[in-house]
């Protein structure tokens, strides 16, 4: 007999261990094996998900453990969708996710475009470009802030340059109407990068004789890009928009560095005024059922945008 | 029986000297906001632990996660702290959810008296329900918001003259919020020495609490009130008064006149930052800074002076300040007694006051030496004198949260009107209230 690994793994097996196994079915193996997953995924996903949704139907508070708790039925669901501030919330976050998604899609795959062609310096530009998603997001959101101060912050300096105007005359972070562009201006220098690297994976996945077949039945090089890049990049563009999708919905620690949600609450993602309704406010029955609002949303725009991935990579 | 009474002597003499190891061997951590005062209470408790034998450990948190971190402590029944200097709003949360102990049998047997401290401060600090003789803290850190101002500016001819000029008044400490705020606007954008300077440094700050500690330093002089009666929620004509509208209107005049640009979200820190820097003509911030600032090499000493936050239709000041708590889930509560009878001793309070830390007891502020012990103590006992607090109900948080949310929408990024924004400040508490079952 051939030996193998596998036959080497056998024979290494104790007696022992071997006899108990040997009474054990495939299924019985199977269920060892998967077992502790499954514990730790109802553990720490499903029972906590579950408990959620119970305590969203009622007006339980974490800091009052000695209060009664009250069932009070979709009460909390009718607050928070009757509620126009929440909508305000919605309407910042849904802003600064379609921005963030497209800037990035865009800057993202033309930088793999461009750093995907042979060059001079090639992996440098590539480490130089990929270091803003490489620090924390505390620290790009403290030091934007100093980028962004009026009277000694280089951006307004810069913009000042090319516009001639006074640069302590416009205050990114605190004017309601550029604020939402100025976290949409730091998270898209952040993650552009990310994007970038994933569009990269996907040029390079793209063997060169179909360009080479292409280039005998003469297509021309913007034919080329329509027909052959652009469609067998999409798969990994439509999956960093669903990453960057999905972090962004979820996005906190950088906006309450640069704004702290406001001024007033113009870029109060719905992620920090879920942190202050559960964490601040302590409304813990209003804020479970805040969070499974939101869920529901992810989960199903999520599930609807796998679909459509998966028909994509079919094509 | 003489070896019998021996043993028993040195059995109890054991037990006795055991008892007095264990409650030396105590290390107790003190937590409290990580600011100048602080520096000064460390200072300070080296001789409560030269003096009983316990060691002292301190948590000092930065005032922006302050409340955070403190309050998920003490839900979480958290045994970190052992003592908690907690801020004045904290006092019935820390009551009803059982967090302080409550400490009145232990006043009566050391026989500290409430009636030695300033009243305001043991009915802000100490007492819940207010008014009433339940008590949970020995008010250990008295504190208002107050103003600091360039006297040096002020002193200049140059200035005094444009001043004149340009008011018809001679440039002085404002005697009313109106003078301030024109005071504030003479000296936004001036040049002085070849910089621009601006007005003033408030609080707009929207996370923690900043803008609603500053813009109080407008509704109390103006006359704002939380109720039309004391106790029964009835908020509606006090929250929403004219006299409140007028001075969020105010507020918002000074924010978009009279304050540096880019000042958004500012709280002490900036205010500090904006004076020390020679940014500002004058700033607010709480007196517990006021130390600090006047031995700043650069701005303090002959170039700084002080003002009481100026009345309106009336005296008024945004109280801040603490009580001393003992945490009820701490195992060693003895220990923590013993360090509160020794922060209550008078003698102490005076050193207390010496380092740094403003003391609450009436033997220290009615001594005749206090008002001139630092340039800013007058201002300090004036300003004591005329203090307003926050809501200081368990739901504070929540009641904070909603104000911080309509002033800085309204204030900073200017969206409604100051009566809508009140109006439904009302609608917010009023929901906070009836969840709490109090309405």
């Amino acid at each position: 007999m051939t030996e193998t690994p596998l036959t080497h793994a056998a024979r290494a097996t104790p007696p022992s261990v071997a006899r108990k196994i040997k009474g054990l079915s495939d299924r019985a193996i199977a269920w060892i094996f998967v077992g502790p997953t499954i514990f730790l995924l109802l553990a720490i996903n499903i029972f906590p998900l579950i408990w959620t949704i119970n305590l969203s139907f009622t007006n339980f508070r974490a800091n009052r453990p000695g209060r009664e708790v009250d069932y009070v039925g979709l009460r909390n669901y009718e607050r928070i969708l009757n509620d126009s501030d929440i909508w305000l919330n919605m309407q910042a976050t849904a802003h600064f996710l379609f921005w963030t998604i497209l800037l990035q899609v865009l800057i993202g795959f033309t930088l793999a475009y461009l750093i995907n062609k042979k060059f001079k310096g090639n992996d440098l530009w590539t480490t130089i470009i990929v270091l803003p998603m490489m620090l924390s997001p505390a620290v790009v959101g403290n030091f934007w802030k100093f980028l962004y101060q009026p009277q000694i912050g280089l951006f307004n300096y810069i913009v000042a340059f090319f516009t001639g105007k006074d640069p302590s005359s416009f205050e990114m972070l605190g004017s309601v109407q550029l604020a939402p562009w100025s976290i949409v201006i730091v998270d898209t220098w952040m993650w552009t990068p990310f994007v970038m690297l994933i569009c990269l994976a996907g040029l390079r996945s793209i063997p060169d004789y179909i360009y080479e077949a292409a280039e005998i039945d003469r297509a021309s090089k913007l034919r080329q890009f329509f027909t052959i890049t652009i469609p067998m990049v999409l798969p990994f563009l439509m999956l960093a928009v669903l990453f960057r999708g999905i972090e962004n919905f979820k996005m906190f620690d950088l906006v309450v560095q640069l704004t702290g949600g406001g001024p007033g609450s113009t870029t109060e993602l719905t992620s920090i005024n879920l942190k202050r309704e559960a964490f601040e406010k302590w409304r813990t029955g209003y804020a479970s059922a805040y969070a499974i609002i939101l869920f529901v949303t992810v989960f199903g725009l999520a599930s609807i945008y796998v679909k459509a991935l998966n028909k994509v990579k079919e094509r | 029986m003489k070896h019998a009474h021996l043993a028993s002597a040195s059995a109890l003499g054991l037990l006795v000297a055991g008892m007095g190891a264990s409650a030396q061997a105590d290390e107790l951590t003190l937590c409290w906001a990580a600011w100048d005062p602080a520096n000064a209470l460390v200072e300070l408790s080296k001789e409560f632990e030269e003096q009983s034998g316990h060691t002292m450990n301190f948590e000092f948190i930065p005032w922006p996660n302050f409340a955070d971190r403190m309050l998920n402590e003490l839900n979480s029944r958290g045994d970190l702290c052992d003592l908690l200097i907690g801020d004045s709003q904290w006092i019935g949360g820390g009551a009803e959810n059982g967090h302080y102990v409550k400490l009145n049998d232990f006043f009566d047997a050391e026989g500290i008296s409430m009636g030695d401290f300033a009243d305001a401060t043991v009915y802000a600090y100490s007492t819940w329900p207010k008014g009433t003789e339940n008590y949970y803290a020995l008010p250990a850190m008295g504190d208002a918001n107050g103003w600091f101002y360039r006297k040096d500016w002020f002193a200049r001819d140059d200035i005094r003259a444009a001043f004149l000029e340009a008011t018809g008044r001679e440039l002085a400490e404002p005697a009313s919020q109106k003078e301030l705020l024109e005071i504030a606007q003479f000296f936004q954008g001036r040049e002085i020495d070849g910089q621009t300077v601006y007005g003033a440094a408030i609080f707009t700050e929207r996370g923690s609490e900043g803008i609603t500690m500053g813009v109080t330093g407008a509704l109390y002089p103006w006359g704002f009130k939380y109720e039309n009666t004391p106790g029964s929620y009835d908020m509606e004509g006090a929250v929403n008064s004219p006299e409140a509208v007028e001075a969020l209107e105010f507020y918002k005049e000074f924010y978009e006149t009279a304050t540096p640009p880019g000042y958004t979200n500012s709280y002490m820190g900036e205010s500090l930052d904006a004076f020390k820097s020679g940014q500002v003509a004058m700033a607010m911030n709480w007196f517990a800074f006021f130390p600090g600032l006047y031995a700043d090499p650069n701005t303090g000493g002959d170039k700084i002076d002080f003002f009481v936050n100026p009345p309106q239709n009336q005296a008024g000041s945004t109280l801040g300040g603490q009580g001393i708590s003992v945490v009820s889930y701490s195992d060693k509560q003895d220990a923590a007694l013993d360090y509160i009878k020794w922060f209550a001793d008078p003698e102490v309070q005076q050193k207390w006051w010496d380092l740094g830390g403003y003391s609450a007891h009436k033997a220290v502020l009615e001594s005749p030496d206090f008002v001139d012990s630092a340039p800013f103590a007058g201002d300090f006992l004036e300003a004591m004198g005329a203090v307003q607090d926050f809501w200081q109900e368990p739901a504070y948080a929540e009641l904070l949260l909603a104000m911080q949310k309509r002033i800085h929408d309204y204030v900073v990024a200017d969206q409604g009107t100051a009566q809508e924004a009140l109006d439904k400040l009302i609608e917010d508490w009023t929901e906070t209230f009836e969840d709490e079952g109090k309405l």
